[in-house]
């Protein structure tokens, strides 16, 4: 069974209007901080998804990996309908999200990547009054908000302000409101992004539960562990286009083997990366800029002769980081950029 | 459409989804009824006690002045009213907060919860007149000329004037920027207030016949004049039909403009 798919999405900003609107993170039109670099440049648009194929099984748990600007935040923005796209076809749970962008909203359930509960409400009523929306009776949907807010620890919450409830907390209210219509396919927008590391890995937990309940889950991250711990299968886009798409494990597989190190320079590491081909034990050496990216099979012990390739170029070292072969060492090889 | 899975018609009904909404605005409303009512009813008062009250005392204006305040007043609660409660929120919930974003997700139409706004701003519009009237009767005394004799043409007016202010509300709201919140108030607001009628009857600008004819551009012209002509029949007035009329073509044009700029504001 297909969750979700997409052929050829495409999503193109015109760059005056978008800049217009206030920024802040959400499935609305974008603001400008949301943009790369190139929005700032005179470019009268920017493509923010170039064609993008995508299929999500039933009960996959589906992650999109990607920097910010990748298209993350539009691919969901389109698949949740608060998006329209330029180009291109998706469906999500049977659904055309441009012809029928209603019965796609009735099987969804979306959590924002910044918590934006009904402060108009106590933590039960924004539960309620969301069920309500979907068309739940009162005493149904007050009996699955206890219920929820039980399984998140919060059911002593329930007649507070959502002002009174900490980031962890609003963002596990977020869970709960996406999950109470029971929807078939949930989408999760950079969820822990501003939480604290404990409440990072109390949300794993809850995320993982979902998961075994046999639940579509599609999360946009840009933390390579986050997506590494919880994903079956990853997207890794950037500037609009799928760069990789398998399962977890065969992508960490096709990291480029080795040690990854890295130098910062202090100048173009062109000439710094041909010496360092010469040295024993590289298997490969990229100049980036000014970074020079050397893959070692003989882990860190080469980097003196590392350096001093780079200082016979001419060059001297500002820092130097080591790096296992993993999703990270993939992204870098896949885009040339880190993931922050 | 994909062939995987089976395409079931959407279960809830427009007039459910709508029903939860405007119950979920009453809900919010009823708790800050107290700032609600201070917020809209407050400068209406503040006129009412200044010319309907300390200036006949002094002997300033003359005893009918009263008579053509009233429905002035009740008209500028109703707009006051309708307008800021569908604009401030519009501009805070997409401006900053993006609170709406759970009712944008809701299972109808985007045209459905724009509705939805409109008419919780209509209600709260006529709940400030209906509050405003008793004030202004305590704060002036026996108001000479006054009737309820045409009650269905007040309704008209109210409901009428209502939407055109609430729409407009929801085209300012989902139109401005956080920051020119204050603007909208000084710049598009106030004008409004000053000359729409309200504190003079349209007859009276026969003195100032520029004025007279610059000032139909304004809305609020049309419910206070509305409202003169269904509640104190007596003063000098625009005819009921053509206030009623006006404010007919206004609401509808305010109304989609509203659509189209919420909808725009909702959907990238």
């Amino acid at each position: 069974m297909t969750a979700i798919t997409t052929r050829g999405l495409r999503k193109v900003y015109p760059i005056a209007a978008s800049r217009r609107r206030g920024g802040g993170a959400s499935f609305g039109p974008p603001g400008a901080g949301g943009f790369p670099p190139a929005a700032l440049y005179g470019a009268r648009e920017l493509v923010a998804l170039d064609g993008l194929d995508l299929d999500v099984g039933s009960g996959e748990f589906f992650g999109l990996l990607g920097p910010n600007g990748a298209g993350k935040t539009t691919t969901i923005g389109i698949l949740t309908t608060r998006v329209l796209a330029s180009a291109g076809r998706a469906s999500v749970a049977g659904a055309d999200v441009i012809n029928d962008p209603v019965a796609v909203r009735a099987r969804i359930g979306v959590v924002p990547q910044r918590a934006n509960p009904d402060r108009g409400l106590n933590v039960l009523e924004n539960l309620v009054f969301h069920s309500a929306y979907f068309g739940l009776a009162r005493g149904e949907a007050t009996r699955r908000a206890m219920l929820l807010l039980g399984q998140f620890g919060m059911q002593d919450k329930a007649h507070e302000k959502v002002d009174a409830l900490s980031g962890g907390q609003q963002q596990r209210l977020m869970i709960a409101r996406a999950l109470i219509h029971e929807p078939d396919v949930i989408f999760l927008d950079e969820p822990t992004v501003g939480l604290d590391p404990q409440a990072r890995l109390a949300l794993w937990d809850v995320l993982r539960d979902l998961h075994r309940q046999g639940r579509t889950i599609v999360m946009t991250t840009h933390y390579m562990e986050e997506a590494e711990q919880l994903c079956d299968r990853l997207a890794i886009i950037d500037r609009g286009k799928l760069l990789a798409l398998d399962t977890t494990a065969s992508l960490k597989a096709k990291a480029p083997g080795g040690t990854l190190i890295e130098l910062d320079l202090d100048g173009p590491a062109d000439d710094a990366a041909v010496r360092a081909r010469g040295i024993q034990h590289v298997t490969k050496a990229d100049a980036v800029g000014d970074a020079l990216r050397v893959h070692s099979d003989a882990g860190g012990r080469i980097i003196s002769a590392v350096i001093e390739a780079a200082e016979s170029a001419g060059r001297h070292v500002r820092n130097i980081a080591l790096k296992e072969p993993s999703l990270e060492t993939l992204f870098i090889e896949l885009t040339g950029r880190t993931l922050d | 459409m994909t062939a995987t899975a089976p395409v079931i018609p959407t279960p809830v009904r427009a007039s459910t989804v709508f029903l939860a909404l405007l119950h979920r605005d009453i809900r919010v409303a009823s708790k800050e009824l107290p700032f609600f009512l201070l917020r809209t009813i407050m400068q209406p008062v503040l006129f009412l006690i200044v010319f309907g009250f300390l200036l006949p005392k002094m002997g300033f204006v003359r005893g009918g002045y009263q008579t053509a305040l009233l429905p002035g007043i009740l008209a500028v609660s109703l707009a006051l009213s309708a307008i800021q409660s569908v604009a401030l929120p519009m501009v805070q919930d997409f401006g900053w907060t993006k609170e709406i974003e759970d009712r944008l997700l809701a299972p109808v139409s985007t045209q459905v919860i724009a509705a939805e706004k409109i008419v919780a701003g209509v209600i709260q519009g006529i709940i400030s007149a209906v509050v405003v009237l008793p004030i202004a009767r305590l704060i002036m005394g026996p108001i000479p000329n006054l009737t309820f004799g045409h009650i269905g043409d007040v309704l008209i007016i109210t409901v009428l004037g209502a939407t055109a202010f609430s729409a407009l509300g929801m085209w300012l709201g989902t139109g401005i920027a956080p920051q020119q919140i204050g603007l909208m108030f000084s710049a598009i607001v106030a004008p409004m207030m000053f000359f729409g009628c309200a504190y003079y009857p349209w007859r009276g600008l026969d003195a100032v016949p520029v004025m007279k004819y610059l000032v139909l551009i304004n809305p609020l012209v049309y419910v206070a004049e509305g409202m003169r002509g269904a509640l104190t029949p007596e003063v000098p007035h625009m005819p009921l039909p053509v206030a009623m009329g006006a404010l007919l073509v206004i609401s509808t044009l305010f109304w989609v403009a509203g659509f189209r700029s919420f909808r725009k504001r909702a959907i990238g």
